[in-house]
C-alpha cells in the first residue's frame, strides 16, 4: 500500500508549532504532503472534503485550544463519522492536565502526547510521531 | 502512579514471538514489567483484574488470531468496555489483508502494524513499539 499520496493533517494554530513539525517531517526524504488547518472550524471543513472523495490523511495532528471550535469537540465529530472514525487523531497540545487526557481517550483519540516546550525535544517529539505512524503504522486509507 | 510501574500486556499464542518481543524490551531495559496473555480467554480474563485494583496497562500489543476467543473479539470487547476502551490497543498481526486493517480499526484499535518475518525487523519494531507507548505516549489514567 502506497500511503505516501496521502497527506499528514496538522490542526494547530500556533505557527511556531507548525513549523517545527514541518521540519520535523521534512527531514526523512520521502515525504506525505501536510496540510494545516489553522483553527477547529477550518478542521471540520476537510470532513466535508473528505466525505466528497478527497483523500484521507494516514494520521491527524490534533492540537486542543484551538480558535472557533475547540480540539476536543473536533475530535469528536471525526470520532462519531461512520467512515472517517478509522483515521488515527493524535492529540499533540501543551495540555498535561488529567481531564483533557481522560476526555480525549473517551472521545477515541489514538495517542495523546504533550508538547514539549524545549525546542530540540519538540522537534525530537516530531520525529517520532512521524516515524511511528508515517512509517510503522499501517493506516486505514 | 508513574508510567514506569504500569506493565505491557502482550496477547499472543506464538511462544517464539512471545520471546522475540521480551527480548527486544529486555535489550531495551525497558523497566515496566511485561504481563502474557496466550490466548483470548486469558486476555478478557484480565477485566475482573483491573476492576479488582490491579494496575492497568499501558498499552495492550494483541495478535489478531488467537486461540478461543478471536482477537478481534477480544478488541471489540475491550474497547465497548465502560472503563477500559480508553488502554491503547496496539495490532500486532502477521495479516496486512484490507479486510483485517480496517475491521480493527473499525472496532477501536489504536494502532494496525505487520508484524515482520524477518528477526531483526521484529525486533526493531518492537523497539519502536515500546518508545512511542512506554515513553511518548501519555496513557490514560
Amino acid at each position: 500500500m502506497n500511503t505516501q499520496n496521502h497527506p499528514i493533517l496538522l490542526i494547530e494554530d500556533n505557527p511556531m508549532d507548525v513549523d517545527l513539525t514541518r521540519r520535523a517531517f521534512t527531514r526523512r526524504k520521502v515525504i506525505n504532503t501536510i496540510e494545516v488547518a489553522r483553527d477547529g472550524e477550518e478542521a471540520i471543513a476537510y470532513i466535508h472534503r473528505w466525505e466528497a472523495g478527497e483523500s484521507w490523511p494516514v494520521v491527524i495532528l490534533l492540537d486542543i485550544n484551538l480558535p472557533k471550535v475547540n480540539g476536543l469537540e473536533v475530535l469528536r465529530e471525526l470520532k462519531t463519522h461512520p467512515m472517517l472514525q478509522k483515521i488515527p487523531v493524535i492529540v499533540l497540545t501543551s495540555s498535561a492536565e488529567d481531564r483533557d487526557i481522560q476526555k480525549a481517550y473517551e472521545l477515541g483519540a489514538n495517542s495523546y502526547i504533550v508538547k514539549p516546550v524545549d525546542f530540540e525535544k519538540f522537534v525530537d517529539v516530531a520525529a517520532q510521531i512521524d516515524l511511528y505512524w508515517n512509517v510503522i503504522n499501517i493506516p486505514p486509507c | 502512579m508513574t508510567k514506569r510501574d504500569r506493565p505491557i500486556l502482550l496477547v499472543e499464542d506464538n511462544p517464539m514471538d512471545v520471546d522475540l518481543t521480551r527480548r527486544a524490551f529486555a535489550r531495551h531495559k525497558v523497566p515496566n514489567p511485561i504481563h502474557i496473555a496466550r490466548d483470548g480467554e486469558e486476555a478478557l480474563a484480565y477485566i475482573p483484574r483491573w476492576e479488582t485494583g490491579e494496575k492497568t496497562p499501558l498499552v495492550i500489543l494483541m495478535d489478531l488470531k488467537l486461540p478461543k476467543v478471536d482477537g478481534l473479539e477480544v478488541l471489540r470487547s475491550f474497547k465497548n468496555h465502560s472503563h477500559y476502551h480508553t488502554i491503547p490497543i496496539v495490532i500486532l498481526s502477521t495479516s496486512t489483508e484490507e479486510s483485517d486493517i480496517q475491521l480493527a480499526y473499525q472496532e477501536g484499535a489504536n494502532s494496525y502494524i505487520a508484524k515482520p518475518v524477518d528477526y531483526d525487523a521484529f525486533t526493531q519494531i518492537v523497539e519502536h513499539i515500546q518508545v512511542y507507548w512506554c515513553s511518548l505516549n501519555t496513557p490514560p489514567k
